[in-house]
């Protein structure tokens, strides 16, 4: 193999005289050039300094970026002018050299690892079977601390949520909510008492309360006992990807989720108007107990939030 | 006495070598560990001129902003969700109980000197970063870049952006504000949404049933090691193919395909490129000191029951976004099972769809041309009408999806019905790729139809003469153009300084 091949470089050129072309400076007038550059770096150099004081007597952070910024920024492109006209011009060649190794090359590369092997690994078939069949295995173990330490088994978790039969309404400060707290077009984000701070209440139980008048009002069949005095209770994790449900467009009765814009109607059972949520909202049955208190009358009697496969 | 000073130093001289002290130096390294030829061709690597290389430029040199920025975050932020009660610099959340991760994100942005600048320029460092390496994944793809030999080094950069995307989320995250955890709840559902083992994929990943304590914790961790680690790994991979393999180039002058032509790695290129280094830092430091980047003080601390209006995501998911918007809401429901197509066809599979395309790519289109040779000399775009019209395609699939994912923005901008936005949306994403693909197909061959296409032509200057007769005369050649003239040398084996000694016959010699 000869000096050539070996890292494609022409080594053995001889060098240029210094007056080819290609050595001089791309510019045409490099003296203009290079007080230009000068400025430039001079321009660099005071920002960086003015960089160095900003933050000495804590400025504020804009100055500290634009010090920096400009001074990198001045100090680069006169680096870069530097190198584009003030360097030779070029434009210089370099040979690629063949990648591929000769034939000879690549069958003894072949032989020695299929011969080779061959020999010593395809005659032991049943040593190399158990070696697989350990490291193999060693992997399927080693996935169970890898991956099932993670988390616990989702098991019932998706499927309720902390609302019980009787349990109170509360706002978001544990207040309890009261039959004359909401007037009709209002709403208020509810929870389970007790859970209003917790991270399983705030992410799962969250549930909207809407006043949507002042007579008990039944969404659909079977749900004639679940508004009363006109108060409505639905999930806010939208049945699309878990977003809360946070806008109520009051005209239209419609539950609007900010993030994918899903449209639930609060009169007909929050079923999806529009948007890409497949499902209502689930809603909560409710009661007023005798002192006037919003209780729930059970959980809610499907999963909450977006599908998932276990959900039937 | 004066000869002897000259003495001393001529022997200096000769002892140190022709190279003086560096050179010893090197003489040393060379002794253990035999660099110096490698070196040469090191130095002598060329590297094509032209603009379009730059992207990959702009990729690496934000990651070094990435890096550096990010370390100094990771010295101040705290990934915990354990409650605190705030009380910093920031008076309107002064006594808010928020998580240590958000108070520390806040307390780095107001509390440590150029934390806010630093915070900003990790943020936009991450867009341009990912916005680069797409712009740069699209040059190499028109040109036909990925070709053979180099289909490795396209699936190794379309892995980077893969990761990237991931550690963009990642980080995005973390800082615990209201418009991050939102993100954090959706990436859950579209994990809940995977037939089969979705709910145990996201019980594992967030350590249980979403908000999960354990998720900030975690994904800390994979944004400042594990993914970074991995991105450094194929970085480090995609430059040494690309030293391995040389850079490809257009065709031109004295071009082929055995050659490169171009200017010396030293020192014409590393004076360019360390300089492009500095302006792109530069860049980047001048948009955290003005342009305001994520003010997670203003969205507040995340608490799962609270949302903001108009919430979007970092630019890069924002097609997975329009696309979860303009899906239909279709669901199967059957045999005890739930498949959530309305989320895991748009967010799952065809991002999928997508990248596997793109990992493909060099395999589908050799299929197609039965073209199994080398390639170092680059394609004009309209010179492959079918490869470019399909990448126009896809971008165009991919911009409307990303224009989707602010519908409600359009819809209260244009005073429209936000059902007709989405409408309208819906039948644009369907429509633009196959728009895109003969409008492109077109253009190509109506510009390789174009006779001297891609040659900047030279100016003709029409005058008029007094007897009102109108000449045209050609302006000169463009300097630039002139310079192509030359015919590419040999990397020379010195770059000589002008000579500044003359001998008795006033002939400047030059050392060989």
């Amino acid at each position: 193999m000869s000096e050539h091949d070996d890292h494609g470089t022409p080594v053995s050129l001889k060098g240029l005289s210094a007056n080819d072309p290609h050595l001089q400076p791309a510019a045409r007038n490099p003296v203009l050039v290079e007080r230009v550059i000068a400025v430039t770096f001079v321009l660099g150099i005071v920002l960086v300094v003015g960089f160095g004081a900003c933050y000495w007597v804590n400025a504020a952070p804009w100055t500290l970026g634009a010090t920096m910024g400009g001074g990198l920024f001045f100090l680069g492109v006169g680096l870069v002018a530097w190198g584009k006209y003030l360097m030779p011009k070029g434009p210089f060649v370099e040979e690629r050299h063949v990648l591929a190794n000769t034939d000879q090359d690549r069958d003894a590369f072949a032989a020695a690892i299929v011969e080779r092997g061959g020999s010593v690994i395809k005659r032991r078939k049943m040593l190399g079977g158990l070696l697989g069949g350990g490291l193999g295995l060693f992997g399927v173990v080693a996935l169970f601390p890898l991956l099932r330490s993670l988390g616990p088994l989702p098991k019932g978790t998706l499927f309720h949520t902390d609302w019980r039969s009787g349990t109170y309404a509360v706002d978001i400060t544990g207040r309890r909510v009261q039959v004359g707290d909401l007037a009709v077009g209002s709403i208020v984000t509810v929870y389970p008492e007790g859970r209003q701070t917790s991270d399983r209440g705030q992410a799962v139980d969250q549930t909207v309360l809407v006043r949507i008048s002042n007579e008990n009002f039944v969404t659909q069949k079977g749900r004639e006992t679940w508004g009363p005095h006109g108060y409505l209770a639905y999930s806010k994790l939208c049945t699309h990807l878990g977003c809360p449900v946070g806008l109520y467009e009051q005209e239209l009765q419609l539950l609007v989720c900010p993030c994918h814009q899903s449209m639930f109607n609060v009169t007909n059972g929050a079923i999806p108007q529009f948007g890409p949520a497949p499902r209502p909202l689930p809603q909560l049955p409710l009661y007023v107990d005798a002192s006037g208190y919003i209780r729930s009358q059970k959980d809610y009697d499907q999963p909450v939030g977006p599908g998932f496969w276990e959900r039937s | 006495m004066s000869s002897d000073v000259v003495n001393t130093k001529r022997a200096k001289a000769n002892a140190a070598g022709p190279y003086g002290k560096v050179g010893q130096a090197l003489n040393e390294l060379d002794d253990r560990l035999g660099v110096a030829k490698g070196g040469r061709t090191f130095m002598d690597k060329i590297f094509p001129d032209h603009w379009s290389f730059m992207l990959g430029e702009i990729v690496l040199y934000s990651f070094v902003v990435l890096l550096v920025t990010g370390v100094f975050l990771t010295l101040y932020y705290i990934p915990s969700t354990a409650l605190v009660t705030y009380h910093g610099s920031y008076l309107p959340l002064d006594g808010q109980r928020v998580t240590e991760a958000f108070a520390s994100s806040v307390n780095l942005s107001f509390a440590v000197r150029a934390g806010l600048l630093m915070r900003q320029m990790h943020h936009w460092a991450c867009d341009i970063f990912i916005g680069a390496m797409v712009v740069h994944m699209a040059r190499i793809f028109f040109t036909g870049a990925f070709r053979k030999p180099r289909e490795l080094n396209w699936t190794i950069g379309t892995t980077l952006l893969i990761l990237a995307i991931v550690n963009g989320f990642l980080g995005y995250s973390l800082p615990d504000d209201l418009v991050s955890g939102t993100g954090i709840r959706i990436a859950f559902s579209i994990v809940l949404s995977i037939p089969f083992v979705g709910s145990y994929l996201g019980f594992f990943v967030f350590g249980g049933n979403f908000p999960g304590a354990t998720v900030i914790p975690r994904f800390y961790i994979l944004h400042v090691l594990i993914v970074p680690a991995l991105i450094l790994g194929l970085v480090g991979a995609h430059l040494f193919l690309l030293v391995r393999q040389k850079h490809t180039q257009f065709p031109g002058k004295g071009r082929t395909e055995k050659n490169v032509v171009g200017t010396p790695m030293f020192p014409v290129f590393m004076a360019k490129t360390t300089g492009f280094l500095l302006m792109v830092s530069g860049v980047i430091a001048l948009l955290g000191a003005f342009a305001q980047i994520n003010p997670i003080w203003q969205f507040g601390p995340y608490e799962a029951s609270r949302i903001s209006y108009a919430v979007q995501p970092d630019w890069y998911m924002g097609f997975l976004d329009g696309a979860l918007r303009i899906w239909p809401s279709w669901s199967f429901h059957s045999f005890g099972h739930t498949i959530p197509f309305e989320v895991f066809i748009p967010a799952v599979v065809l991002p999928g769809i997508i990248f596997n395309i793109a990992y493909a790519w060099p395999a589908i289109e050799r299929h197609f041309t039965k073209d199994n040779e080398m390639h170092n000399l680059l394609d004009r775009p309209s010179n492959r009408p079918k490869r470019t019209a399909a990448g126009v395609a896809v971008l165009a699939l991919l911009s409307t999806l990303f224009i989707a994912s602010s519908t409600d923005v359009m819809a209260n901008f244009f005073h429209l019905p936000l059902t007709e936005v989405l409408w309208g949306m819906r039948i644009l994403v369907i429509l633009s790729p196959f728009v895109a693909y003969p409008i492109t197909w077109k253009i190509c061959k109506e510009v390789q139809a174009v006779k001297g296409g891609g040659k900047r032509k030279t100016t003709n200057v029409v005058t008029r003469t007094a007897e009102g007769e109108y000449v045209a005369t050609a302006a000169p050649v463009y300097v630039d153009d002139a310079h192509s003239e030359l015919e590419a040398t040999p990397v020379p084996r010195f770059i000589i300084e002008e000579p500044d000694e003359q001998d008795e016959s006033g002939v400047r010699t030059a050392e060989r």
